[in-house]
């Protein structure tokens, strides 16, 4: 063995056998108690509704159904969860009187096996009334906007005006500004595992025992007991042994660990539930989207003297803990690497008609850098400056660290200006510039894009409180810190067991720890047994304990490096009464304990550490049991904001320099990208390769969030990105391996001198991909994800329209990103217009007309209801259906709406029909229709959604033609309507 | 073969890992669920169910195919091999889930199953495969965790060390 | 995501699948690969009385040239027809195409008549048997039949099947001499549904661009040769005329000007493929 440190060195990871044989233990492969039933979960198709009413009778029937759940026994067991601002709104896991996102839970079946509970989801019937949705942040802040939690008056749950130094007097002196306007999109890191929970309830204690694959932070273990209505110690919250990713989104399991205890509860069984893909895509979590202004006062040279925030942040339809931390983590960072001593800050947070937001990889790191960024290559452009030169001239000074913040982060180590050089010249700028020369030269695309980005890590568990203001702070009592936890024992046989807090999912954990306390105990890496499965019930933790805001390396290995050494500590006053010499004279290496001066005076390391165990009466007294030392570190920077709303957010801040060359085809606007550069400043690297998998891993999320990926939802709410057909995560295809480089500067505030790692790509690639893409088109203006076919109309000139036949009815072109489907038609009928008029006013006509109806039932005059089996292909579903004539102009014009419902979602249509007489006997039908269709079918099926309603509206009136003509059909007749057809 | 009916569990046999196995299944179940809740084969994941991630993926008569979108009753007496069949011995790794270890080819390890069996038949069937034919085979995998830049080192490191080996039809 | 019952008839033979259809009507779907079936059985899409699974008819698993034409079976997968030896040279835009259907990991168990009988309107092969026009066989228990491929798809995964029918084999012409054939395809990712897929069939005798993606089905059209000046007016009224529509991944107008564009690329790639 050679004197180096095992921390350092890229050692096998001790998780892999495992998992490369199969032999892993996600939550889905572990025993659970004999007995156990399983969950499924009823979810709305409708972004916002009323709930009229829900029928379970027929669930309850079916054999093999334990127990369904709705509201109403929800809330009879259980409180809202906690929301962190101080407004009149609740927050439950299952709708209660009304819901508000598609995919929110309506109903909770617990059956003999999965198979069953979801035949017996097929049999709740809900009964909804349809309310107005918002998707669209400002849009919610419209006065006439519909609201979403009446209690609340609107949909603003908080707003906070922030001001540091003198932004309006740098604004007013300032010889130029600018601004920008981004909306940030909704996206997810979107875990390969979904999310899992088995509960078990015991009546008698009054107590709950739950195994899921949570990630922390574990202060939401209060809002799961709070809501459970229990102490903390009737709740013993579990992990199992290997979690299949996370990247943030497995904290959103919570709310489903109170539903599924709940389950349990009145099951009177331990269940179990693993959601599916479908319901991880339409109601887990995902960031937020956001709506910033962000507007700079800046000089002739690019210096830019003051930033003024406006942003507006979207949270979904519920205010979920911990949110609106999105928003906060990156308050003490608003300035990014820039020294900018001038600042204002207008807060908002809204409420839509989408899935509740959560925690996420680069957590609000995104949403600030990619205006950020995008403003400062604007300038760049305003100015006709290189944006090196104004990244150059803005960045903070290597003298000027310890640097503080305008709004109060301390940011802890680094030297911005020379790893930015370290990144231009090993990346190879002059190259890429030359080629962008030649690119151009020849008529292609090519540009490049930089981002300098502040990497923060180790949240301060007080930054949310900045949400509330300095009175309502005082009232509430300070929060703040980051607690770890680390525990290191000794067994009788005198090997080691780390056990920590830190809730890994895939990040090998159990490697770094095992180099980290082997270097300490100078053992080998192999000789260390470290835990990392949690039992709230049995081991340290605290709010702080899980896998967040990149704290592993700076904290939790940290604390693992402290208890080593304070175990380290009591051992080598043992060691040093049996080798005679002092304490700070003994020395721990390649497993025996020794004396500094004489290496034969030694004793192997097992031995004394049995000591403990086997003979505590020999031990000096000063050396208490050496058996066990728990640590529990949070950093003194770590205060709660100040009365001026100055925030430390977080610990330590790594410095990222990126840079990334694409070429845009000229065809097809696709990106492609060149090479793409990642600098990071870390601190110190505990793990070279395991620091290269955060990037690569980093990097390839961003780049899905930044070209493929967005939780897209309709203007009516409906959801679009259902299945993983639309909801677009890279492949191996899409993804190239990125140049990464390291500047170290290691961090002066954390025991190993590591800084976070995880994130930093999430926040600097989209915005570096967005301003590379900006270059190469020579736009000012790009929104994410950057798709080919928004980019393309940069490239395409206009576009002629062919002459079109006019048509009997008006078109009516549909508003910017409506959700709607349209189309038009029209047939002539060798049959009079009263005859076909006839066939409109008459049920049993309209059974033969209705694609698939099996009863048509007569309402009123002008009201039927239908039942009916709509569909294309294999895909049939059964619906009630409700048709409405109205606007009656016999025999010339009339107005039919429908709406349908059904276990695929619902429809609702409008169609116009004109009757004129060609000649007599032969009438012209024109007829033009526009639908709105959500709920599943719109969630997996959006691609096709438009044909088949095409085909079925088709149908209708193809069979009007045929019946009306006497049953037969004109030749080519379904071609004439085809052709017809006109788009929106 | 006579009507499966829907309300009942059916017998189904096949070989898993070269061993014979058999298990009871209504003729909804899926293959997936087969092997993982009746048989306790646990090491094949689900991540989507629908056939786009790739987790699931197994060898079903020497292809590599999505245990989601068979059904247990499709496989009656078929050859089938998952990631619980690679390894040549319990305590030991096969070529290519050692250079998945050395090149840190994987993180949480969720994916993983999958991607081994696909990479395992290319390189078994294919030891000359391309790195094109290589990056086609993953594209039908997702893994979120790796951003795929050490699968594919890792995966390349195993066709150079196979290349050294003499040619034999056994696991890459 | 877990399929509702249905009953399970593994056919032995061809008569115990087209009497089971006979019987079962509307109620029963034909199960080959299942690639295309099961994720619409695992979402509750589609809730069948029972599945006839066909793979197991040795006569339609074979794979036969007859009559100037490559007839595929209905049992015969995706990976079947990839290994076939010189399949590049018995039909090259079949060679072309396949490696675009879904992942090798679904080829290896999905059919090439599955896939026709879906007529997703963005699949690759129902657009390869439109470009080339080819044929497809159908049979019932009382009779067989052959539709030509434009007749075959009528709309948005609509075909001419009937409901006790299924796909028995498809015929697609083999190369012709002094004949060029290409493809190409733009999709979000490698693998997904394509935005836009053209293949081109070009000869002396005239061009011909099927386009998929873009209508409710994919549409063949006779068009003037690559050289021709009025080629991009045919282009533009062609891309018109398939009343393309937004969606989530791409806009109308994108894939009317790719129809422009990529079907223009499309077509002189086979027409220098032409020897």
């Amino acid at each position: 063995m050679d004197d180096a440190p095992w921390i350092g060195r890229s050692l096998p990871r001790v998780e892999d056998a495992a998992l490369l044989s199969g032999r892993g233990r996600f939550i889905d492969d572990l025993g659970v108690p004999p007995g156990t039933l399983h969950a499924a979960i009823l979810r709305s198709p409708h972004a916002h509704a009323e709930i009229a009413g829900i029928e379970t009778a027929r669930a309850r029937a079916l054999p093999g159904v334990a127990a369904v759940l709705t509201g109403t026994e929800v809330q009879a067991r259980s409180a809202s969860l906690v929301v962190g601002v101080k407004v009149p709104i609740e927050c439950w896991p299952i709708a209660t009187d009304r819901v508000r996102y598609v995919g929110e839970p309506v109903a909770v079946v617990v059956a003999r096996d999965r198979y069953v509970a979801e035949d017996a989801l097929d049999l709740v019937e809900p009964h909804y009334r349809p309310l107005a949705a918002v998707v669209d942040p400002r849009a919610a802040l419209a006065p006439d906007a519909p609201v979403l939690h009446p209690r609340l008056g609107g949909n603003l749950a908080s707003e906070r005006f922030f001001r540091y130094g003198d932004p309006e007097g740098a604004f007013r002196s300032a010889p130029r500004r600018l601004a920008i306007e981004v909306n940030y999109p909704r996206n997810a890191c979107t875990p390969i595992e979904t999310y899992g929970v088995i509960a078990e309830y015991d009546p008698e204690l009054d107590a709950y025992d739950v195994t899921a694959n949570f990630q922390g932070p574990f202060s939401i273990h209060a809002v799961i007991a709070r809501a459970l209505k229990v102490p903390g110690n009737r709740l013993r919250l579990r992990t199992p042994p290997d979690s299949g990713g996370s990247f943030g989104v497995k904290q959103g399991v919570f709310p489903y660990i109170v539903l599924i205890a709940l389950a349990a509860r009145v099951a009177g069984r331990p269940v179990k539930w693993i959601e599916d893909r479908l319901e991880h895509l339409a109601a887990s979590t995902s960031a937020t989207n956001r709506f910033t202004r962000l507007e700079a006062a800046f000089a002739d040279d690019g210096r830019i003297l003051a930033l003024d925030w406006d942003q507006i942040e979207d949270c979904g339809a519920h205010l979920r803990a911990p949110e609106p931390a999105t928003l906060y983590r990156m308050h003490g960072n608003m300035t990014g690497a820039y020294d900018i001593r001038h600042v204002s800050i207008r807060n908002r947070v809204v409420l839509t008609n989408k899935m509740p937001s959560g925690l996420n990889r680069g957590f609000g790191g995104p949403q600030v850098y990619f205006p950020l960024e995008r403003l400062v290559e604007r300038i760049a452009a305003e100015l006709h400056l290189d944006p090196l030169a104004v990244i150059r001239r803005n960045l903070v000074r290597p003298e000027d660290f310890p640097y503080r913040t305008a709004t109060g982060a301390l940011l802890d180590s680094g030297d911005y200006p020379a790893a930015m050089a370290k990144a231009l010249a090993e990346g190879g700028i002059e190259e890429l510039l030359r080629r962008r020369d030649e690119a151009r030269a020849e008529g292609r695309l090519y540009g490049i894009g930089y981002a300098a980005v502040v990497e923060p890590s180790v949240s301060n568990m007080g930054y949310i409180t900045t949400v509330l203001s300095a009175a309502e702070r005082r009232r509430a009592g300070p929060k703040n810190g980051a607690q770890a936890t680390a525990t290191v024992s000794l067994d009788p046989l005198g090997s080691v067991s780390v056990h920590v807090a830190s809730v890994p999912q895939g990040q090998g954990h159990r490697t770094v720890l095992s180099q980290v306390a082997a270097d300490v105990l100078g053992l080998r890496p192999d000789d260390i047994r470290v835990v990392t499965d949690i039992d709230t019930g049995k081991d340290a933790w605290s709010i702080a304990s899980g896998n967040y805001s990149s704290r592993f390396a700076p904290a939790v290995a940290g604390a693992t490096h402290l208890a080593a050494t304070r175990l380290r500590e009591r051992l080598a006053r043992i060691a040093a009464a049996q080798l005679n010499v002092p304490a700070a004279d003994v020395v721990f290496r390649e497993g025996r304990v020794r004396a500094r001066a004489n290496p034969d005076n030694a004793v192997s390391f097992t031995r004394l550490a049995a000591a403990g165990h086997w003979a505590p009466g020999t031990l000096p007294p000063e050396s208490d049991a050496a058996i066990r030392e728990t640590v529990f570190w949070t950093p003194p920077e770590l205060t709660a904001p100040s009365e001026a709303d100055e925030i430390n957010s977080s610990l330590c801040h790594g410095f990222i320099f990126d840079i990334c060359a694409v070429e845009i085809d000229r065809v097809t606007a696709e990106v492609r990208i060149e090479r793409y550069v990642s600098l990071h400043d870390c601190g110190r690297v505990l793990h070279p390769a395991m620091v290269a998998g955060q990037v690569n891993g980093g990097f390839a999320q961003a780049l899905g969030a930044a070209l493929l990926e967005e939780h897209a939802y309709g203007s009516d709410g409906s959801f679009l990105s259902g299945t993983l057909a639309d909801y677009l995560i890279p492949t191996a295809m899409e993804v190239p391996a990125p140049v990464v480089l390291h500047y170290e500067t290691p961090s002066p505030l954390t025991p190993l001198g590591a800084k976070g790692v995880g994130e930093g790509n999430c926040m600097s690639t989209p915005v570096c991909i967005a301003n590379a893409v900006a270059d190469a088109l020579g736009v000012a203006d790009v929104a994410l994800p950057l798709l080919p076919a928004r980019l393309a109309e940069h490239l395409y000139g206009p576009e002629r329209e062919p002459r079109r036949k006019a048509t009997a009815i008006p078109r009516r072109e549909p508003a910017a990103g409506e959700r709607r489907l349209f189309g038009e038609g029209e047939a002539s009928v060798a049959a009079p217009a009263a005859k076909i008029w006839a066939m409109l006013l008459d049920p049993n006509a309209l059974l033969a007309l209705v694609p698939g109806a099996h009863a048509v039932e007569k309402v009123s005059g002008t009201e039927y209801k239908a039942e009916v089996t709509l569909g294309i292909g294999p895909v049939k579903g059964r619906y009630r259906a409700l048709i409405s004539l109205s606007e009656l102009e016999p025999p010339r014009s009339v107005t039919l709406s429908g709406i349908v419902e059904g276990a695929l979602g619902f429809g609702r249509g409008l169609g116009q029909v004109k009757l004129s007489e060609e000649v007599p006997g032969r009438t012209l039908i024109a007829y033009r229709y526009e639908a709105a269709i959500g709920g599943k079918a719109a969630s997996i099926g959006g691609r096709l959604l438009d044909g088949a309603a095409r085909v079925i509206i088709g149908q209708f009136f193809a069979a009007l033609a045929r019946h009306a003509s006497g049953g037969r059909p004109r030749a080519g007749l379904w071609a004439r309507l085809c052709r017809w057809w006109r788009g929106a | 073969m006579p009507r499966l009916s829907a309300l009942e569990r059916h017998l189904v046999s096949f070989t898993l890992n070269g061993v014979a196995v058999s298990g009871e299944a209504e003729p909804r179940l899926l293959l997936s669920d087969f092997l993982r809740h009746v048989l306790g084969s646990t090491g094949t994941h689900v991540g989507c169910e629908h056939g786009l991630c790739g987790a699931c993926t197994i060898e079903i008569d020497g292809r590599p195919s999505r245990a989601c979108l068979t059904l247990a009753v499709q496989v009656e007496g078929a050859d089938i091999r998952t990631v619980e069949g690679l390894a040549p011995a319990p305590d030991r790794l096969s070529l290519l889930q050692e250079c998945f270890r050395e090149h840190f080819a994987l993180q949480c390890g969720f994916c993983t199953a999958g991607i081994l069996v696909s990479l395992n038949a290319l390189l078994r069937d294919r030891p000359e495969a391309t790195e094109e034919e290589i990056r086609t085979t993953l594209s039908g995998h997702l893994c979120r965790c790796t951003g795929y830049v050490s699968i594919m080192a890792a995966a390349l490191a195993a066709r150079a060390r196979l290349g050294k080996k003499p040619g034999k039809k056994t696991n890459a | 995501m877990k399929p509702v019952r249905f009953d399970y008839v593994a056919a032995a033979s061809r008569e115990e699948a087209l009497e089971t259809l006979h019987q079962e009507g509307a109620a029963a779907r034909v199960l080959a690969g299942g690639q295309s079936l099961l994720p619409m059985l695992n979402m509750r899409l589609a809730r069948p009385g029972v599945l006839v699974d066909i793979m197991g008819v040795a006569e339609w698993r074979q794979i036969k040239e007859e009559n100037g034409s490559l007839r595929i079976g209905a049992a015969v997968r995706q990976w079947q027809v990839e290994a076939l030896p010189r399949l590049a040279l018995l039909q090259p835009l079949l060679a072309a195409a396949l490696p675009w259907v879904g992942h090798p990991q679904t080829r290896s168990r999905g059919t090439v008549c599955g896939s026709i009988a879906h007529a997703d309107p963005s699949a690759e092969l129902p657009l390869v048997l439109v470009a080339l026009g080819g044929s497809v066989h159908l049979r019932s228990r009382r009779r067989s039949r052959t539709v030509p491929a434009a007749e075959f798809i009528t709309g948005m995964m609509a075909t001419a099947l009937k409901d006790d029918e299924l796909i028995e084999a498809v015929s697609l012409p083999k190369v012709r001499p002094g004949t060029g054939y290409a493809f190409r395809e733009v999709a979000r990712r490698h693998g997904d549904f394509a935005i836009i897929g053209c293949a081109a069939v070009v000869s002396s005798e005239g061009a011909r661009l099927a386009v998929g993606g873009v209508a409710d089905r994919p549409v063949a059209r006779a068009l003037p040769q690559p050289q021709a000046k009025e080629l991009d007016e045919a282009l533009d009224a062609f891309a018109w005329d398939m009343e393309a529509r937004d969606d989530l991944h791409a806009t109308a107008r994108y894939r009317r000007e790719l129809v422009r564009r990529l079907g223009r690329a499309t077509l002189e790639e086979a027409a220098r493929c032409r020897d």
